[in-house]
């Protein structure tokens, strides 16, 4: 089933890809930023500052979409022994905890003037902060263990026990009392509180950071396949 | 228009800070990943440079061997 995307068989396209998606995530970036920064309306409460929800949303989105992945590509690495799957997740999380990072302070940011407070241990920030945190062990977990099954159960299981976190951000802001607001979006319904002239560059920014996740990723894969070859070429 | 643009009625320095450490934090992810790659692929290159003749003919019969030395080359 998983033959077609063996490393030997896609490399051709991985590494050719990078270029036209970095040239796609200029064009739409380009248009998410016109539309984010000069096209779309104040809001009646926040006046500018809700720009800022032009970056903080796709970048909370995005993150959490990568970790979840991590999970699941963690679990198909136990359930089918396929390694490529560590290499693809391996892959994955710097942009995963990159765009971790770029939720906080944004987030931090748009908290100054909305709440008047750069920093509240709120459910969703804290819960958010203990995502960061998984990132980051899991990030370092490839970088101290040498040896290659080791690395792949310790990794592994952190995703696992990190995706508890996931719903647990997703419903925070309904179970507890938060100062952040509730969800304005809902994937499953159309009912959305947010009005189209802003649920347009909303839409246009989670697309520019989709692709630029992809860009990352098939950069990092590409050197990752890369490393294995240089492994293989002493052994010969 | 260009004030008002700046100013973003009095929370540009937020907007614009927001702005910025994102497409920052976007572009040094960027050239840290690319360097990474540029280093690998210099590295295969090396190497596949120190092999004999009959170790160099057998690493390229690999499809992926191949695509790395090619896009080496473009470096």
């Amino acid at each position: 089933m998983f033959k077609s995307f063996e490393p030997n068989k896609i490399f051709a396209i991985t590494i050719k890809a990078p270029k036209y998606v970095l040239f796609l995530f200029i064009v739409v970036l380009t248009i998410g930023l016109t539309e984010a920064l000069v096209l779309s309306p104040q809001d009646y409460k926040q006046s500018d500052a809700v720009r800022i929800m032009y970056v903080h949303v796709p970048a909370a989105w995005i993150s959490l979409g990568i970790f979840s992945s991590l999970a699941l590509l963690s679990i198909g690495s136990f359930v089918f022994k396929n390694k490529n799957f560590a290499l693809i997740a391996k892959s994955l999380a710097p942009s995963g905890f990159v765009f971790n990072i770029i939720a906080l302070v944004t987030g931090s940011i748009w908290g100054k003037p909305t709440w008047g407070t750069w920093w509240a241990w709120d459910a969703r920030i804290t819960s958010m902060l203990i995502l960061a945190l998984f990132y980051g062990m899991y990030l370092l977990a490839w970088r101290i263990y040498e040896n290659k099954e080791q690395v792949i159960k310790v990794t592994s299981l952190i995703a696992i026990l990190g995706v508890i976190n996931v719903p647990i951000i997703k419903f925070s802001v309904d179970w507890w009392n938060t100062l952040h607001q509730p969800a304005s979006i809902n994937i499953l319904s159309t009912n959305t509180a947010i009005h189209t002239s802003m649920l347009i560059p909303l839409g246009i920014m989670t697309a520019a950071f989709a692709l630029f996740s992809l860009l990352i990723f098939l950069m990092k894969y590409n050197t990752e396949l890369i490393k294995v070859k240089n492994k293989g070429l002493d052994r010969l | 228009m260009i004030n008002e643009l700046i100013s973003m009625n009095g929370y540009g320095p937020y907007v614009w800070s927001a702005f910025s450490f994102t497409l920052f934090s976007f572009t040094t992810l960027y050239f840290v990943t690319k360097l990474q790659l540029l280093k690998e692929q210099k590295r295969f290159a090396s190497k596949f440079g120190c092999l004999n003749v009959e170790k160099a003919k057998a690493a390229r019969s690999q499809n992926i061997n191949r695509e790395i030395l090619s896009n080496t080359s473009n470096i």
